[in-house]
Formats: C-alpha cells, sequence, structure tokens
C-alpha cells in the first residue's frame, strides 16, 4: 500500500511555518479546556460529551488495526458489548436487595442465577472482566482467523457475522441477558450513586483520563518497533515472512488491544448512557465505529478522536431536525472520504494546513 | 426423532440454500474477478422486489411473474453497471474501501426506497399457480419452494453455459486467471469487469423477484440475505461455481437441520461458528485454486 | 508527527466546541414560560420502528393541535418539541434527558418499544419527569414516572386466550419474533394455557425482522394445533403468511390469533394474505363510536384520506388528552401533582369509548376481538364486555408481585 508514507509525514517543512510556536499551545490549551468541560456544559451535554469520549477510545483501537495493521475489523460491536455487559452485569447485582434476581429474570421465568453471573458481584472481579474478557475473546478469535491464513477481506466479512451472531444471541437469550432491552435502570457504581451531579462529573474526568492515556499509550506503541512491524506486515505480509517475522502474533496482539480498548469505550459508555443493548453492539453500529474513522482519518489517532466525536455530535444535532437527510448525508459523506480522501478530515487537514504541498 | 421433520427439513435446507446461492452468486463471480465486495449487494436484491411489484402493477396476470424476472434482472443489472463505473472501478486495488464505499451506496438506496415508495414495504403476492404444492413420501412440497429451486438450477446452468461456451466467458476465464496477462494481450480488461458485475447484479435482482415470493419487500429486505451470502463466498473459495454452488448447499442444510433441535437464533449462531471451524480445515474454501501467486 | 496530531486536534476540538455551542444555544423553552408550556414528543422517525411510531408521532400531535385550538391547557398553548428515538434505545434515553434537562418539558409522550420504555425509565425517575406510553406491553414493571396507556397481559393476551378457550380450541403453538415482550406474554399464556387443561403444541421464536421460516413452519406441521398464537413483529409477518400459505397453511385452515397486526400492518401486507386471520386490541377502526368518527375524520383530513388507523394511535392521542385533563384538575404542571390527578380522573371520553386510569396508572379498557376482512379492516366479532382493570403482574405466572407506587 502506498499509504504507509503518508501515515509518518515528513515533518522538515513544519517548522517554517507561521504560527507553529503557537500551534505547541493549542493541545494544553484544549486539554485544560476538555478538563473544565464539567465546569462549562450543562449536565446533559457532559453527558453526551462523555458518551462521544468513550466511543472515541474505542476509535483509537481501529487506527491500530485497520490503519496501521490493515485489518478491516466489521465487528468492534462486539468487544464493546462484552466491555458494557460486564459493567452492566455488576450495577444490575450490585443494587439488587439480597435474594432477590434482576428483574428481567423474574418476568423471563428464571428462578435462581446463573453461575456466571454471580462473581459480577465483585468490583474486583468486574473490573478484571472489562480488561480481560473483550481483550481476550479477540486474540482467540483473531487467532482462529489469521494462522489460516485468512485476512483481507475474508476477515472483515467474518467479523460482520460475529455482530451479527453476537446480537442474536445477546437477544435469543433473555432470561440471562435481558434479551432486546438489554440492561439498563441502575442507581449505582461501586457505591456512588449515578444520579449524583458529582459522580457524573468523576465519571465524565475518569473517561476523559483513560481516552489520553490510550492516546498516549497507542502513540508509543506506534512509534516503537512493534508499530513499525506491524506496518510492515499491512504492506507486505510476505515480505514480513521472508525476513523472518511471523505477521500472526502481530495481528493477533494488535487486534487484541483494539478489543480491550473496545471493551473499555464499552463499559465507559454504558455508564454513561445508563444502558446496554444488542441494538449497541450488532451489525450497524459496528460498521459506523469504522465510520468514525474513516472520516477521522484512519492513520491519526487525533484524527480518529476528531472523527467519533463529530460524527456523533452531527448524528445528534441532523437527525432530529431532519432526520431522513441523516441516512443521505452520512452515506454520502461515506463514499466521498473514503474514494476522495482515503485518510480523512485528518489527511486533508496535513495537506490543507501542513504546508507540505500534497494532497 | 420424528423422520418426517427431518425429511421436511432436508427439503426446507436445500430451498434455503437455493435462496442462499441466490444472492451469493453474483457476489462470488465479482469477487473472484476483481477481490472486491459489493455492501449493496443486497440492495440489488431490494431493488429486485420493488421492480417485480411495479412489474405486477403495469402488467397483471398470472404470468407477470415470469414477466418481473427478466425486468428485475435488466433493471438492476444496470444499477450494478452504475455503481460499477462510478465508484468500483475507481477504487480498484482496494479491497477493503470498496466494502466501506459500498456500504455507503447501501444506506444511500435504501433510504431512497424508503422515500419512493415509504418504510412499509409493498405487496408481492404469488401467483395462484404456485399456490398448491406436492406430497412426496408424506413431506409437503410447496410448489413455491420447488419453483425457487427451478429457478436456481436454471441460473447456474445458465451462468455455466456462458463461462464455459461463451466468448464472453473465454475473456472472463482469462481475467480470472491472470489478470495483467489478458490485460497485456489485449483484452479490456475493465470492461470484463464491468460486464461480470453487471451480471452478478442482475443475478441479485432475479434472486430479489423470487425473495418477494416467501418474504416482504422492504426497503432493508436485503439486509437479511446479505450476511447468510458473505458466508457463501467466504467458505465458497475465489470465484469458484461450484465451491460455491457447494457452500450454499452445506450452509442452507446446515441451517435447516440445526433448527430441528436448537431455534433459529442460535442455528444462526452456530452457523458461524461452524463457518469459522471449517476455515480451520480448509482456509481456501471449499474449491481451492491452486497458484503459484504469493499474494493470491 | 507530534506537530500534525496536535494540529489534528485542535482541529478536532475547536469543531466540537462549535458543535456544543451551538447544541447548548437550541431548545431552551422552559415549561414555565409565560404564554406557553413545551411538552417532549420522542418517537422514532428513523430506524426500523419509524413505519409504526410516525403514526403515534401524528396522532400525538393531532391532539396537541387540537389542545391548543381550543384555547389550550390552563391557558397556555402547548409547544411540542419532538426529537427522534431512531429506533435505538440508548438515543430514546439520550433523547428524553434533552427534552427534559434541555428543553424543560412539562411531560413526555412517546416510546414505543419495550426496550426504549426501560432505557427511558431511570431518566423520569432520576429528573422526577412523567412519560406517557401509548403501546400494550408486557408488564412487570410499575413505575410512577410512567403513565401506560398500552394494554396490560391481562388486557390484551388473556382476553385473546379466553376468546380462543371459549371457541373450543384445545391445542396452542406459540410464534414470535425474539424480544421481550413474546417471550413473557407467551410465558404468561402457557401458564394459563397449563392451568386450564390444554395444550401447548410447540413454541418457536425467530430474530426480529427474520424471514426464513421454513423450520418454525415445518414444526407446526408435525404438531398439528389448534391455533396459531402470533407474536411476531413487523416485517416478519409477510414472511410468515406468505410461508404459510405456500405450505398449504391459510388462516382459513389453521386459526392465527395474532397480537402485533392492526390495521396499518394488514393495509401494508395486503390484506388478502391475512384475510380471516384474527387479532385482539383494545381499539379497531371498525368500532361504531361518534367519538371514533370525529377523530378518523381528523386524522385523516390532516395525515390523508386513506390513513389506516390504529391501537397505539389512539392510545397516543388520548394520553395527550388525559395529561390536559390531569393537570387543569391538579392545577398545574407539575409531574407529581399531575400523575396523581390523572389516575383520580375517572371516566374519560375517548375514540376508544369510555376509560380511566388505574390507581397503578395503568388504563381500565376493553378488548376486542377482531376478524380480518378482505379489506384491511377488523370485523368485531367478541369482546372483553365489562372493562378490564390492569394487572401489571400476572397473579399466575408471577405470584406474589404487586405494583407498590
Amino acid at each position: 500500500m502506498p499509504d504507509a508514507a503518508i501515515a509518518i509525514p515528513p515533518r522538515a517543512t513544519e517548522r517554517r511555518l507561521p504560527g507553529a510556536r503557537l500551534r505547541r499551545f493549542v493541545p494544553w490549551a484544549l486539554l485544560a479546556l476538555a478538563i473544565a468541560a464539567p465546569f462549562l456544559l450543562s449536565a446533559y451535554n457532559l453527558n453526551l460529551l462523555a458518551r462521544f469520549m468513550a466511543m472515541a477510545i474505542l476509535a483509537l483501537g481501529l487506527v491500530l488495526i485497520w490503519g496501521h495493521g490493515g485489518i478491516l475489523s466489521l465487528g468492534q460491536g462486539v468487544f464493546f458489548g462484552l466491555g458494557g455487559y460486564a459493567i452492566a452485569m455488576h450495577m444490575k447485582l450490585a443494587d439488587l436487595p439480597a435474594g432477590e434476581l434482576p428483574d428481567f429474570m423474574v418476568w423471563s421465568g428464571r428462578e435462581s442465577l446463573p453461575f456466571w453471573w454471580q462473581p459480577f458481584a465483585s468490583p474486583a472481579f468486574t473490573l478484571a472482566a472489562i480488561l480481560i474478557v473483550p481483550a481476550l475473546v479477540a486474540a482467540l478469535f483473531a487467532w482462529a482467523v489469521f494462522h489460516r491464513r485468512v485476512g483481507g477481506t475474508y476477515f472483515a466479512l467474518i467479523t460482520q457475522a460475529l455482530a451479527l451472531a453476537f446480537a442474536t444471541l445477546l437477544t435469543s437469550r433473555q432470561d440471562v441477558t435481558g434479551g432486546f432491552n438489554g440492561l439498563t435502570d441502575f442507581y449505582s457504581v461501586f457505591g456512588f450513586g449515578l444520579s449524583r451531579p458529582a459522580v457524573a462529573k468523576g465519571l465524565y474526568w475518569v473517561t476523559l483520563a483513560i481516552l489520553c492515556l490510550a492516546f498516549i499509550g497507542l502513540r508509543l506503541l506506534l512509534a516503537s518497533r512493534f508499530g513499525m512491524l506491524l506496518r510492515a506486515v499491512r504492506d507486505g505480509e510476505n515480505r514480513a515472512r521472508f525476513l523472518g517475522y511471523s505477521p500472526t502474533p502481530f495481528k493477533v496482539v494488535a487486534f487484541a488491544i483494539a478489543g480491550l480498548l473496545a471493551g473499555v469505550a464499552g463499559a465507559l459508555f454504558t455508564l454513561h448512557a445508563g444502558v446496554v443493548a444488542p441494538a449497541l453492539v450488532g451489525v450497524v453500529p459496528s460498521i459506523e465505529m469504522v465510520v468514525w474513522v474513516a472520516i477521522g482519518g484512519r492513520y491519526s489517532l487525533a484524527g480518529a478522536i476528531l472523527g467519533a466525536l463529530a460524527v456523533n455530535l452531527a448524528r445528534d444535532g441532523i437527525s432530529s431536525a431532519m432526520p431522513e437527510l441523516w441516512l443521505y448525508l452520512i452515506g454520502a459523506l461515506f463514499i466521498l472520504v473514503v474514494t476522495l480522501l482515503p485518510n480523512g478530515l485528518a489527511g486533508f487537514a496535513r495537506a490543507r494546513f501542513g504546508g507540505e504541498g500534497r494532497a | 426423532m420424528d423422520s418426517l421433520l427431518f425429511l421436511t427439513q432436508l427439503f426446507n435446507g436445500v430451498s434455503v440454500a437455493s435462496l442462499y446461492l441466490l444472492a451469493a452468486l453474483g457476489l462470488a463471480l465479482s469477487f473472484g474477478l476483481m477481490r472486491v465486495i459489493n455492501m449493496a449487494h443486497g440492495e440489488m436484491l431490494m431493488l429486485g422486489g420493488y421492480l417485480a411489484y411495479l412489474t405486477l402493477i403495469v402488467v397483471p396476470g398470472p404470468l407477470a411473474i415470469l414477466i418481473a424476472i427478466p425486468v428485475a434482472f435488466a433493471g438492476a443489472a444496470l444499477m450494478g453497471g452504475v455503481v460499477q463505473t462510478a465508484l468500483i472501478s475507481r477504487l480498484a486495488q482496494r479491497p477493503l474501501d470498496t466494502l466501506l464505499a459500498t456500504w455507503g451506496v447501501s444506506l444511500i438506496l435504501q433510504q431512497a426506497a424508503r422515500d419512493i415508495f415509504g418504510a412499509i414495504g409493498v405487496e408481492v403476492r404469488a401467483p395462484d399457480w404456485l399456490g398448491g404444492g406436492m406430497a412426496v413420501g408424506g413431506v409437503n412440497l410447496p410448489s413455491t419452494r420447488l419453483f425457487i429451486i427451478a429457478v436456481t438450477i436454471a441460473v447456474l446452468a445458465g451462468i455455466a453455459l456462458l463461462l464455459k461456451r461463451s466468448r464472453i466467458g473465454l475473456l472472463v476465464r482469462a481475467v480470472n486467471q491472470d489478470r495483467m496477462m489478458a490485460g497485456a494481450v489485449g483484452i479490456d480488461v475493465r470492461r470484463v469487469d464491468l460486464m461480470v458485475f453487471c451480471l452478478g447484479s442482475g443475478i441479485a435482482g432475479l434472486a430479489g423477484v423470487v425473495l418477494a415470493l416467501l418474504g416482504p419487500v422492504t426497503p432493508n429486505v436485503g439486509q437479511s440475505y446479505i450476511i447468510p451470502a458473505f458466508l457463501v463466498v467466504v467458505m465458497g473459495g475465489l470465484g469458484s461455481l461450484v465451491g460455491t454452488t457447494v457452500a450454499a448447499l452445506i450452509l442452507g442444510l446446515f441451517s435447516a437441520l440445526a433448527q430441528i433441535f436448537v431455534d433459529v437464533s442460535m442455528a444462526q449462531v452456530l452457523l458461524l461458528l461452524f463457518v469459522i471451524l471449517f476455515l480451520q480445515a480448509r482456509p481456501q474454501g471449499v474449491i481451492a485454486i491452486r497458484s503459484r501467486a504469493l499474494d493470491a | 508527527m507530534a506537530f500534525q496530531s496536535s494540529k489534528i486536534l485542535a482541529l478536532a476540538v475547536s469543531g466540537l466546541a462549535l458543535a456544543l455551542a451551538s447544541c447548548s444555544g437550541g431548545g431552551a423553552d422552559g415549561a414555565a414560560k409565560g404564554d406557553g408550556v413545551a411538552v417532549g414528543v420522542l418517537q422514532s422517525l428513523t430506524g426500523t420502528m419509524a413505519i409504526s411510531e410516525i403514526t403515534v408521532k401524528n396522532a400525538e400531535m393531532l391532539a396537541i393541535d387540537e389542545i391548543n385550538a381550543a384555547g389550550g391547557v390552563l391557558g397556555k398553548k402547548i409547544t411540542a418539541l419532538v426529537e427522534d428515538g431512531a429506533s435505538d434505545p440508548s438515543t430514546f434515553a439520550q433523547k428524553a434527558s434533552k427534552l427534559i434537562e434541555d428543553g424543560g418539558v412539562a411531560t413526555v409522550f412517546g416510546g414505543w418499544t419495550s426496550a426504549s420504555r426501560k432505557a427511558m425509565l431511570p431518566v423520569f425517575e432520576r429528573t422526577g419527569n412523567l412519560l406517557w406510553y401509548p403501546v400494550q406491553f408486557e408488564g412487570n414493571e410499575c413505575s410512577p414516572n410512567i403513565m401506560y396507556s398500552g394494554a396490560q397481559p391481562n388486557q390484551q393476551a388473556l382476553p385473546a386466550l379466553e376468546w380462543a378457550v371459549k371457541q373450543g380450541y384445545k391445542s396452542y403453538f406459540l410464534v414470535g419474533s425474539d424480544y421481550v415482550y413474546p417471550r413473557t406474554a407467551n410465558l404468561i399464556l402457557k401458564k394459563h394455557i397449563e392451568k386450564g387443561g390444554m395444550a401447548v403444541a410447540g413454541e418457536a421464536y425467530v430474530p426480529l425482522g427474520g424471514t426464513d421460516f421454513s423450520g418454525v413452519i415445518a414444526k407446526i406441521q408435525s404438531a398439528k394445533p389448534a391455533i396459531v398464537i402470533n407474536t411476531l413483529n413487523g416485517d416478519s409477518n409477510v414472511a410468515f403468511f406468505k410461508q404459510m400459505q405456500a405450505a398449504g397453511l391459510s388462516p382459513k385452515t389453521l386459526p392465527v390469533m395474532s397480537f402485533s397486526i392492526g390495521e396499518q400492518e394488514a393495509q401494508a401486507m395486503g390484506a388478502a394474505l391475512v384475510e380471516g386471520s384474527y387479532a385482539t386490541w383494545n381499539y379497531f377502526q371498525s368500532l361504531a363510536l361518534p367519538d371514533n368518527a370525529r377523530f378518523i375524520e381528523a386524522y385523516r383530513k390532516k395525515f390523508g384520506a386513506d390513513a389506516a388507523i390504529t391501537d397505539p394511535m389512539v392510545h397516543g392521542y388520548l394520553n395527550v388528552w388525559a395529561w390536559k385533563a390531569a393537570a387543569e384538575k391538579a392545577g398545574g404542571f407539575d409531574p407529581e401533582a399531575v400523575r396523581k390527578a390523572a389516575a383520580a380522573l375517572g371516566g374519560f371520553d375517548t375514540p376508544m369509548g369510555k376509560v380511566s386510569f388505574a390507581p397503578n396508572q395503568s388504563l381500565v379498557q376493553k378488548a376486542y376481538v377482531g376478524k380480518l376482512k378482505g379489506d384491511g379492516q377488523f370485523e368485531i366479532i367478541a369482546d372483553s364486555g365489562a372493562d378490564i382493570a390492569p394487572e401489571p403482574y400476572d397473579p399466575l405466572a408471577f405470584p406474589g408481585k404487586t405494583c407498590k407506587l
């Protein structure tokens, strides 16, 4: 792929630009603004921003696997859902009077708590599950597919089927998953009442901190030897193989990290949205996750954050005002970005404002 | 186990397989040739359904459905040609981007159908001569399903003939084997791409007509068939007619027989697990094309 | 690379700031605003549920317009803030809090799927606002912040079963879409069928939107039930009836009782396909009542001369009128006072006859059994006689559960 060069653009011309020094302060100013957001925004808008930031964490994972690994996953909703359901199960159990069952189990005719629900009563187990389960499932799935050298388009199609199967399974096992309704009606997490404004602010800062952490971590990872080899595998799997590197471990590890980020994103999203349901993890939401990153810029971490925030905000605004228009708009935007701006808005910004003269 | 249920499901498996195959054939043809997947393929099915609806309005009568088939074929082929020319040919060598761009097309087509025909779907009635059925050994075989199986066999035979016997088929096989070489000897590769894409879309349009006999015609009807069709393509192997047919049969029978023991939702989940396990054994699909090329 | 990222980040956040600014700029119409009162109308205008929910939105808007034309509520004109739930539960929750917290609405009319209601419930409980929910549902819920006007299971599913028992059907096959309402309704039905000494011949679920019924129909054929109870949703019904017909099972040879096929669905499917099948609702368009005729005329004048009128639309319509009456009785728009006043309203006239809200905030109403005719209308062949008091928890299926408000 010729795009590799774009992924790490030359920086030499940069310093000559006027205002370059000023720009160095921009990220810090923005960070300060983001930290101050709870004091600037209404409760509703803060909640919205927090949700979209959670989604941005997932988008970062897509930059790793899709932009730098060449792996297109149309099934990130699965890992998002695993994280979301893990925290939701904990919250369902935490608010429960002793000896009672979660409401949906009662009306589904279940008489006892399934054994695999029980450990989720423990906060420590839940946190561990959020970190481990999505990553582990992602690793196992990726290994099963990649070690037989199935990749590319096949992989994308299989991940889409995985998203369908996951959503179908969640829907059909209503007595243990809450079915189509999903899990909702939470009152507290780890002892903090969710309706308190202070808790909402705290959760926002936690989300922001995790987003920053993921951003920094991935930047280091992409700049490391691992990142380089991942790009090498993307650009020529067999070349990497001849040089003595087996591509499978790189792809599996990258996919597992993306799975981990998706799981954390799902857990945070569930906290902010107050609901997790199959409709949030199925085929269409999984593709939409790719849309954020395609529009923001698949090679750029900052671009992915931009994409996730911008697309979701636009949807919130436009779909209320003109619901029919939204689908045409997102469809057309997607076609245009993919065909004309494969590096997304980030690539466009670089070409337009970066002074490198490449379009 | 209820042996009558088993036999009925065996027949249903073949019937479902024929639907999968009709939905997947066009995908498999163009995937074999260009290595691209058209996510808007499901909307070609939808288009076929709506064209059947329109045809039934213009020419009422018992045989209208037979007229609808070529009409839908032509309409969907035309739409396919537009998508191929305007979009896919510009994304050559970027198969994953093609996947995404065509998803945008699929969104737009669905919303367009919603705006033109309404979200609620339209009525396509099976003609009366497809009403009955026949009983073989106690198993009731509905005429509609027999008709669809017959159409599938006819389409398969038609494509096989086209590929094996016609000049166009020769060109397609040449490009399939070695795109660069075919181009070098003067074959207009892009025209071959366009023809195959139109043919594939046309088959989907035709499939949309027969699907309308058993299901609804709505803006999102394509979405319910597209994922099984993808699985058929993944399992069938690169562009092989035989491989695709066998894969459709395996998946159709698997799904129908699984439904004897589990519900439909679980059967869907098992179907995916089955495909992943199958790829462990045969990563190249049912029919593997042997090639010395490194990056197939 | 550091410079590059920072620039993009700058772009990102400035865009974000802009968008947020434009967000918070809109909809600051408070309920307390001098000359008007804001209410929310929250239905899916896009996505799979839009087809049904838009009609309910229309009916709710019709009621609002009529009330405004007649002078408003407590001398205030109603301003409707319409939001799109996009057929997605988390969007419903998001838009509900937008309406309440940013829009300052006095109350919200909306929701269709159980999933949307469940997702909105915590928002209404947290903010102390009130939701008017217009669709039949599976019960097992009783929140002080929701008025449930759609049928409880004992107002639709059980009357349907009673009718079937009276017809002498002894063996039942339950087919449904794979989601909460069908599964819970069938759970309740099964308990009652078994208690009545009859047989459940089989039970099958198909994923929402599913179109392959070959396996389900094979199971029906091998189970040979006397009647099929159908809780399929939307498009699946078309596939189900087409494939039943192809298999030689028309509603005439094997009766089908549906809980989700109304006038609109019948019209869309082609009434010929489902002619002769049964449905149970609290309202049919064919109800011969003067108020009903008036409502149908008003709706058609506004939204099309051949528009089909369905049960949830009438519930959405009567919700708005009930809210007006309750607010006037309470003398203000405080949700707490309004809901208490609503439960104490007594009987009021609606297109479906005189109804009232019970203390558990669900509607006391009749049930009707209709048989579908070739023109897409139902011929009412039986009714429950007396009004049925709503029971959120079926005593047989969920013993010991009661509604605590």
